[in-house]
């Protein structure tokens, strides 16, 4: 072998050498996004596993349809409806007051808000959106429970307290997300409007909000998320009665606030009645997940 | 010049006087009164606009309100003793629940941030959008977005304390928070990937760099400001969140003293606060020390964030 071949034979052993690094790191690229995958399943694997027995010994339409929650009864009786109920009506009240707000308040900054003002609005709506949600609680209890309490009359903890604090908390949500879709509106459907008379509210209600539509529901979708998941604000200011609430100053317990109150001493059975609801709250999210992935194909 | 405008079958106009401009009245400007005018006769878009209006002065008057009631009850309240090296019944000290905030925060970033930078790195990078996998990875990315804390609480509680057996303790609260920040880390470092031109990644390779090089070289460099804009989101996360920390990290009051010995997080801290009822003044102080040390978080974020769009702008 010449010098000049050994060279060429050095120069392609280093070349391949590089090219097993290339090969390990895209490997490491690729078991980090596998690990999203793994972290998915894990979490279901172990939560289900520890569910789906448990609710076999309680029965699955006792467990979701039972009225009575009474893990420390002689015959204990593990039925989440009330919280199914409780959660269900928080949403809802939330995003009662939540979306009309948010929605005219995501008009004002994309179409009405001068400069100066929006460069102070926004980091308002972004502050909203940084106070952790246990200050938020308390915040409940201390102002706004005493004052549900004195205006209304009852205990103070009650639905209409839960959802106007979430309604506060889910603001900067919908804002944000509806704002960009409002803003993503090609500008000649507000100037076609107005070309054909419209004034400007007219124009954005009639051919920009339809327009942002997909953009609009996936903010509220989110919020909803939100509400549902929302633990410490709610454990605080919503009573956690386990009782079907009569009107909306009664208190109810959520599916979340009852894992956080109970878990620390569960045992057994009524542990994996835990873990179970924890599950129903699982699958709760996954159906919502699907549901904004499924608005974002259709708006493609 | 006029005879051939003549020939043209042109007018000529007589000579124009000077008009003054400043007298000139623009028709498409109105005033106020004029604006006012036009929405009496139209009484639908009048409601609109004011209800439009009435919403934002809500959401304005909803953030002053929640932050400076909070301001007001907690920074009278803020003594010295609540920043003691010790934590003791009497003095109630958040130091050590600071700390202890600070020891997860870093340990869930230390895990996170390479696995969601680089699981990033693959989707932007390496793979194509229509593939499957990457489908897949994104639905998971989403449906971690979404998993509502107190279930991360559960699971971490299965987990991390039960099966790995590590009890409650600062390695598996770090876990768990791991899990839940990964979305977010791998979401913006994905945006701040795809920001970078294209140019950049073309004039590497033909100057002959490989495809590992111009990731390390040129492009990750180029992303990060957006990268850690979004780390730094995380860490807000870490700083704020309750539930999912309370049967993993434990809520014993003292600085943990290594990986394995539980302790609570400054918003544990002010949950046990204000559950007590008794220590209405320290839970709005530890309320004005969390806003303070999230806002800030996120502010450096937005800065850091805005830093990159001025970059390709």
């Amino acid at each position: 072998m010449t010098e000049q071949t050994m060279q060429a034979a050095a120069a392609v052993k280093k070349r391949t050498k590089i090219a097993w690094k290339e090969l390990l790191m895209k490997l490491v690229f690729i078991l980090a996004a596998i690990l999203f995958v793994a972290a998915v399943l894990t979490i279901c694997i172990f939560i289900f596993a520890q569910a789906v027995p448990a609710v076999a010994e309680i029965g699955f339409f006792k467990f979701l349809f039972g009225s009575v929650w009474a893990p420390n009864n002689d015959v204990p009786s593990y039925g989440i409806a009330t919280m199914i109920v409780g959660s269900c009506y928080i949403t809802a009240g939330a995003l009662i007051i939540g979306v009309p707000i948010g929605l005219l308040t995501a008009v004002f900054m994309a179409r009405y808000c001068p400069r100066p003002l929006y460069r102070v609005m926004k980091p308002m709506t972004n502050i909203l959106a940084g106070i952790p949600s246990i200050v938020y609680g308390y915040f409940g209890v201390c102002v706004m429970v005493p004052f549900i309490r004195r205006t209304f009359g009852g205990t103070g903890s009650s639905i209409l307290t839960a959802s106007v604090i979430l309604g506060i908390m889910i603001l900067p949500t919908i804002i944000s997300v509806s704002e960009n879709a409002l803003r993503a509106v090609p500008k000649s459907y507000y100037e076609g409007a107005l070309a054909l008379g419209a004034t400007k509210e007219r124009a954005i209600i009639f051919t920009e909000v339809p327009a942002a539509k997909s953009g609009i529901m996936t903010s509220i979708i989110l919020g909803l998320g939100r509400v549902i998941g929302e633990t410490m604000a709610v454990v605080m200011i919503a009573g956690n009665q386990t009782a079907f609430p009569s009107s909306i100053l009664d208190g109810v317990r959520t599916m979340t606030a009852n894992i956080v109150l109970e878990l620390g001493y569960a045992t057994g059975l009524h542990r994996g009645a835990l873990i179970a609801t924890a599950a129903v709250l699982f699958v709760f999210i996954l159906i919502i997940t699907i549901l904004v992935s499924l608005i974002r194909k259709k708006a493609k | 010049m006029e005879k051939e405008n003549a020939v043209l079958g042109r007018k000529t106009l007589p000579p124009q006087e000077e008009t003054d401009v400043s007298k000139i009245v623009p028709i498409n400007r109105q005033s106020f009164s004029d604006k006012l005018r036009a929405y009496m006769k139209k009484p639908f878009s009048f409601v609109v606009m004011i209800l439009v209006m009435i919403a934002a002065a809500i959401t304005v008057g909803a953030v002053l309100w929640v932050l400076i009631y909070t301001l007001a009850r907690g920074i009278p309240s803020l003594k010295p003793e609540l920043f003691a090296w010790e934590y003791t019944r009497k003095n109630l000290s958040m130091l050590p629940a600071i700390i202890n905030t600070l020891f997860i925060a870093a340990l869930a970033l230390v895990i996170s941030v390479p696995i969601g930078v680089f699981a990033a790195i693959f989707m932007v990078e390496y793979a194509k959008s229509t593939n499957v996998f990457v489908k897949i990875v994104r639905m998971a990315a989403e449906t971690l977005a979404g998993i509502p804390s107190i279930v991360y609480g559960i699971f971490g509680m299965i987990f991390f304390v039960e099966v790995c057996g590590w009890g409650t303790s600062m390695l598996s609260g770090a876990l768990t928070m791991t899990l839940m920040i990964l979305p977010v880390i791998m979401r913006t470092t994905e945006e701040s990937l795809k920001a970078v031109p294209d140019t950049f990644r073309e004039g590497s390779y033909a100057l002959g760099a490989g495809k590992l090089r111009t990731i390390f070289v040129i492009i990750l460099p180029s992303a990060m400001s957006g990268i850690i804009s979004g780390i730094i989101l995380g860490l807000g996360r870490v700083v704020g969140e309750t539930a999912a920390l309370i049967y993993t990290a434990g809520t014993s009051a003292y600085a943990a003293g290594g990986l394995f010995s539980e302790g609570r997080t400054l918003a544990i801290h002010m949950y046990i606060l204000s559950i007590n009822g008794l220590y209405e003044e320290e839970a709005w102080a530890t309320a004005v020390v969390l806003i303070a040390l999230v806002l800030v978080i996120n502010g450096l974020a937005e800065f850091v964030g805005n830093k990159l769009k001025k970059e390709y702008n």
